[in-house]
């Protein structure tokens, strides 16, 4: 029993360093590792998965907000488009066919992929378009960059499309239980022009509120089970603390480039499950 | 760019409130998380028969209070769970002192949502 808990605990602690890195619940890696490695039932895999997403989340935003990464504005904002896209999401499980939805949404994260390769030599966002509806919400803001050790100001744009995007993150994750992370960057830093960091940050923030939405209902379907799931909150705090210690030192590019294959496993992974199903 | 550093002062108030929020709340489910596993790895003993594992809040917090290894695990996984929605929570109130009454109404909206989503759960 032991062994099988310092394992688990190893791996989580992994899923939180990458997860709190960038802006990712960490599910792409417990979820495999827990079924595949240690045979775990995919209930159990699920239930421990969404804890490890709110471990990420807590975890992590404790030192980006300390640190002033996060953009709590934005993310509130865009909570609302989450957290209605996930119950929309909940409506429409066994309605509409997942199998189009895996499609759709691989191949958007293929093409978000090629995307980023593009602008992988890019630190910071270069043009600022004047965004009035960012300016009303007062979406503008600035960080300390340590990397880069200077002050980085920054303008949103996209305020729409990224609301939008973020809405399709909420259905989703409602719907597959998959991905509430990745689709947030990629909302964030293609359509909004968020910084790199500042996108991770700030969907790491957000991913905790809209898997707790749903964590009520596993724990009382019983797929927690506490000697799965208290190893890999245990672990994913203690790789978050580490992950976000480093992230700040980290340049965007060389986040980026983290960040890209990512991108590549989990959208090939999507469209392979769309085309099985 | 002066009016946005004025607007700064407030939101950075927020930003260390609900840090520390978070902290306290993750600092204190893990304790508690860490506390189960160590009772439960040395004793070998869930306080459950076979398998299982309680799944309400209630039977999590009956099994608390006679200290069963599992139900103190589980105790700090309820604690890291409602972590998110405390910090929600502790932003409304944060947003209405600062008198930022748009984001005020804007996280009372999350919020809503949220109590929503967990309502629709429990059927």
């Amino acid at each position: 029993m032991i062994s099988i808990t310092a394992i688990i605990l190893l791996i989580s602690v992994f899923a939180g360093f990458i997860g709190s890195l960038l802006g990712l619940g960490g599910g792409i890696i417990i979820t495999p590792a827990l079924t595949l490695l240690l045979g775990i039932d995919i209930k159990y895999a699920i239930g421990a998965s969404i804890v490890s997403v709110i471990a990420t989340s807590s975890g992590s935003a404790i030192a980006y907000l300390k640190d002033k990464i996060t953009n709590v504005r934005a993310g509130m904002f865009l909570e609302i488009a989450t957290t209605i896209g996930a119950l929309t999401g909940a409506f429409l499980a066994g309605v509409v066919s997942t199998r189009y939805l895996y499609l759709i949404f691989g191949f958007l994260l293929l093409y978000s992929a090629g995307n980023m390769f593009k602008k992988r030599n890019q630190e910071l966002p270069q043009e600022f378009p004047i965004n009035p509806l960012a300016d009303k919400l007062k979406l503008n803001g600035s960080y300390w960059d340590r990397a880069l050790s200077r002050q980085v100001d920054y303008h949103v744009t996209g305020v729409y499309g990224g609301f939008g995007m973020m809405y399709a993150a909420g259905v989703i994750s409602g719907l597959l239980g998959i991905g509430s992370g990745i689709f947030k960057v990629m909302a964030m830093d293609s359509f909004m022009k968020l910084p790199m960091k500042v996108s991770t940050a700030t969907s790491n923030f957000m991913i905790g509120v809209t898997a707790a939405a749903s964590a009520g209902i596993y724990l009382t379907r019983g797929n927690i089970d506490p000697k799965i799931a208290a190893p890999v909150a245990l672990g994913v705090l203690l790789g978050a603390a580490v992950g976000t210690k480093l992230m700040q030192r980290l340049k965007s590019r060389t986040l980026r480039l983290v960040f890209i294959p990512v991108l590549l496993y989990v959208s090939i992974e999507m469209i392979m499950k769309g085309i099985r199903l | 760019m002066s009016k946005n550093a004025v607007d700064k002062n407030g939101i950075e108030d927020t930003e260390i409130i609900i840090s520390k929020t978070l902290r306290a709340g993750v600092a204190l489910s893990g304790a508690i998380t860490c506390l189960g596993l160590v009772l439960f790895l040395l004793t070998g003993n869930s306080g459950y028969p076979g398998e299982s594992f309680p799944t309400s809040v209630f039977e999590i917090l009956r099994g608390l209070g006679t200290l069963k290894p599992y139900a103190v695990m589980l105790s700090g996984l309820f604690l890291l769970i409602l972590t998110p929605v405390l910090r929600v929570g502790v932003s409304i109130v944060t947003f209405l002192k600062e008198k930022d009454y748009m984001y005020a109404a804007i996280t009372a909206t999350v919020f809503i949502i949220l109590i929503i989503s967990f309502l629709m759960g429990k059927k």
